[in-house]
């Protein structure tokens, strides 16, 4: 039975590795290239330096790894730079991959497309050292009664009412710097983020930064899952559903992430 | 009450001398009428002597008191000689009886209903008292006019200034706003008019003086001077307006 | 009834006739606009991104809710504008020299708040002065933002009234003044109140353009109905919640700039 399984699983990949060389053939925006759209700008520790042709960072090399599976050589992949909104609004696109860290949802999956997950985020506690000093704690009476910020354009916001509750209504902002700006001012106790950006900005951006803890994608019935976003109907989400799961099943796709994402593990989990 | 005394008043606007030597005695009780084309310097003498204008040179004295002495406060002055306007100047968000009390009310403090009669009794007897309540653009222009000369005199002024008050009158609201002048002259009220009414100048004026280019050409009792006018340039400007 | 007037009944007909044309040519460029608009081939999915009933309903109770927040804000700023914008006006106008400073201060705060953009002075003083290390609830956003609202918009008021000041006749000030009036009581019971009737309605644009800008607080924090909005469009991926709140937003600021400009018309036809 499990070598019947086995032999399938190892027929399917090998039917779908030699079929993913002609699977984006003539559907991508100009033959022979794959045009990969990340933020502008991108952060830590999705794309190191703000430089995604390098392959280094976490979306970074999931991406070149796409490209490979999908039979396009890293010369083959050019970068362009969008917006949230650009990302999502109607009309010709000018991307065939969009990845930053978009969640996937359902109603967002009415209006674009999105691949399968390539990544299942914890959502992390962000406060500052001054604030924990004060006697904020892990535990969900301190959470909720702490001043809570979010980027208004992230599934944190809904995550916030889900996982925490806060007992004063939120202050929402339009990116992170502006919510570590709160922060700093004191203005806010605490954001939620996805975890690599949590660990980001406290180790980097925010002075006293610190994590106060995490709640691991398992927890909510909704986990924030990162998916590639692609145009409505696109032609393309065959051929990168197949490269995902081919290298999710090579383990090709954990050895990126425990090359970039390591650190995530090391932060205590909320009870 | 004290006599105003002007000695040599010099005024200038830039290069353009307005009034270039004026020398003029107005004795209590006397009502002086101020002739002469437009430019003349008539309206500016007025204007000078409630201390609008700032003179430049010269002297202004009421009683005993130097008022064109630079820096001195004008508002006493100014509540002792009231000035009356070409274009009624009515302040147009108050109501007549409003107009009339505001500045009573501000410099003597005194409140409505301390002033109510007396300002009533103006009212009435410049037959008005049916438009106390009225706005200015309620009012015809000759309404306008005497409300403002109520205004004037609900400060009790010892002197009071008239500013060519009839010009913008049609016709024949212009005796009505006489008829005010010639009962204040009957009270014995010092008056010192800018005026292009001769007939009205001849009747009631104890002294008329001719101004051109800021000087007094020509001055006398009105017998004298419409009469007898001594100089061309009087005759030029008699020979035109009457 | 009396019969009309050969004039009279001359321009019933033109009028009669205007309006049949205007209904026409209207009713044309309507009916261009409603068959030529779905025939781009775009219109599809700008419709269902822009114009989607589902998400309409669903997020319009939401951002109806948000703009209470737009109204409050407006609501308290809007005294406060008036009152600091009357101040320094007056301030422009002292001629003092011991109190030039005074005036200099009034100078410089118009020139450089009117020089800057909004947001601009939202960021910094939203941002920058809690960040001086205040205490709650002393570095609010709702304080320093609302604050740097008022800051800006007095300005423009300011110079709104100080022009009305400026228009009031000269003639004014000399009847008042030829009373005995004071300075100040000449300022405070002749001009200031002529001249702040006359700038009603041009203060009343300023006033729309304020509960417009309201909206920039969000920058800050504050979850008022453009920052809602924003949140609807993330979650759904979908910009009608925008479309919701420009709504929301034509219903409050049309009547009043409509109702300024009537004023404003009032007030020209009484001049001339």
């Amino acid at each position: 039975m499990k070598l019947w399984i086995t032999t399938a699983a190892a027929l399917v990949l090998a039917t779908a590795a030699t079929a993913q060389n002609d699977c984006a053939a003539g559907k991508t925006l100009s033959d022979g290239t794959l045009t990969i759209a990340t933020g502008n700008p991108a952060y830590y520790p999705w794309v190191m330096n703000d430089a995604p042709e390098s392959g280094e960072g976490y979306e970074a090399a999931v991406a070149y790894a796409l490209a490979a599976e999908m039979g396009f050589s890293a010369d083959q992949v050019t970068w362009t730079r969008t917006s949230f909104d650009q990302a999502i609004q109607p009309g010709a696109k000018d991307f065939d991959l969009n990845l930053q860290q978009f969640s996937i949802t359902e109603d967002r999956e009415k209006m674009v497309d999105f691949s399968e997950p390539y990544y299942a985020s914890a959502m992390a506690v962000l406060t500052t050292k001054k604030v924990v000093e004060a006697g904020a704690t892990a535990t969900p009476d301190s959470l909720k009664s702490l001043i809570w910020g979010a980027d208004a354009n992230t599934t944190a916001v809904p995550m916030l009412g889900e996982l925490i509750q806060p007992e004063k209504d939120p202050l929402l902002y339009g990116d992170n710097a502006d919510v570590t700006a709160a922060l700093q001012a004191g203005q806010i106790d605490a954001a939620l983020f996805d975890l690599p950006t949590a660990l980001y900005l406290s180790a980097v951006v925010v002075d006293g930064g610190t994590l106060l803890g995490q709640f691991p994608a398992a927890r909510t019935e909704n986990p924030d899952e990162f998916g590639i976003l692609m145009e409505e109907g696109s032609a393309l989400k065959p051929c990168v559903d197949a490269a995902l799961t081919a290298l999710k099943d090579s383990g090709k796709l954990a050895e990126i992430e425990a090359t970039w994402l390591e650190e995530a593990t090391a932060v205590p989990v909320i009870k | 009450m004290d006599r105003l005394h002007m000695e040599n008043v010099q005024k200038a606007f830039g290069a353009n001398r307005v009034l270039d030597g004026i020398d003029l005695v107005i004795e209590p009780g006397q009502m002086v009428c101020l002739i002469g084309a437009s430019g003349s310097g008539k309206s500016t003498l007025l204007r000078c002597m409630n201390l609008l204008e700032p003179i430049d040179d010269g002297r202004i004295v009421l009683g005993a008191q130097d008022i064109s002495e630079p820096g001195l406060d004008p508002q006493p002055v100014r509540q002792r000689i009231g000035m009356v306007f070409q274009s009624y100047n009515l302040f147009p968000h108050m109501s007549a009886i409003e107009n009339v009390m505001l500045a009573p009310r501000r410099i003597k403090s005194l409140s409505r209903d301390a002033l109510r009669p007396e300002v009533t009794a103006l009212f009435e007897r410049f037959g008005l008292a049916d438009r106390m309540e009225h706005y200015p653009d309620q009012l015809s222009g000759g309404q306008q006019q005497r409300v403002a000369i109520i205004r004037a005199l609900a400060m009790r002024p010892e002197i009071m200034l008239f500013d060519e008050i009839t010009s913008a009158l049609d016709p024949e609201l212009v005796a009505e706003v006489l008829d005010v002048l010639r009962s204040l002259r009957d009270d014995g009220m010092t008056m010192v008019l800018a005026t292009h009414e001769m007939g009205f100048a001849r009747e009631l004026a104890d002294v008329v003086c001719f101004l051109d280019q800021g000087r007094i050409l020509e001055m006398g009792p009105p017998e004298q001077l419409f009469g007898a006018p001594k100089e061309a340039r009087t005759k030029a400007f008699l020979s035109r307006v009457l | 009834m009396t019969t009309p007037t050969r004039r009279q009944a001359f321009e019933a007909r033109q009028r009669r006739r205007a309006t049949r044309i205007a209904a026409a040519s209207t009713g044309a460029v309507i009916l261009a606009l409603i068959t030529v608009i779905p025939l781009a081939p775009g219109w599809a999915a700008v419709k269902r991104s822009f114009f989607n009933a589902e998400v309409f309903a669903k997020t319009f109770p939401g951002l109806a809710q948000a703009f209470l927040m737009d109204v409050a804000i407006f609501l308290w700023c809007a005294p406060l504008i008036a009152a600091l914008g009357l101040i320094v006006a007056l301030m422009r106008d002292i001629r003092s020299p011991a109190l030039y400073p005074l005036r200099l201060v009034a100078i410089l705060y118009t020139d450089v708040f009117r020089g800057l953009p909004v947001i601009l002075v939202i960021y910094l003083i939203g941002f920058g002065i809690p960040g001086l290390g205040l205490p709650r609830p002393w570095n609010s956003p709702y304080l320093w933002g609302s604050l740097a609202l008022i800051l800006v918009y007095a300005a423009y008021v300011a110079e709104v009234i100080r022009s009305g000041i400026e228009s009031i006749h000269q003639s004014q000030r000399a009847a008042a003044l030829s009373l005995g009036l004071s300075q100040t009581d000449t300022m405070r019971f002749v001009i200031l109140p002529q001249a702040l009737r006359r700038v009603v309605p041009a203060n009343m644009n300023l006033f729309v353009a304020l509960q417009k800008d309201v909206a920039l607080l969000s920058f800050i924090g504050p979850v008022e109905i453009f920052r809602q909005a924003g949140v609807y469009k993330s979650l759904m991926a979908n910009f009608t919640p925008y479309v919701g709140a420009a709504i929301i937003f034509l219903a409050i600021t049309i009547p009043a700039t409509r109702y300024a400009d009537h004023l404003m018309n009032k007030q020209r036809k009484a001049r001339s």
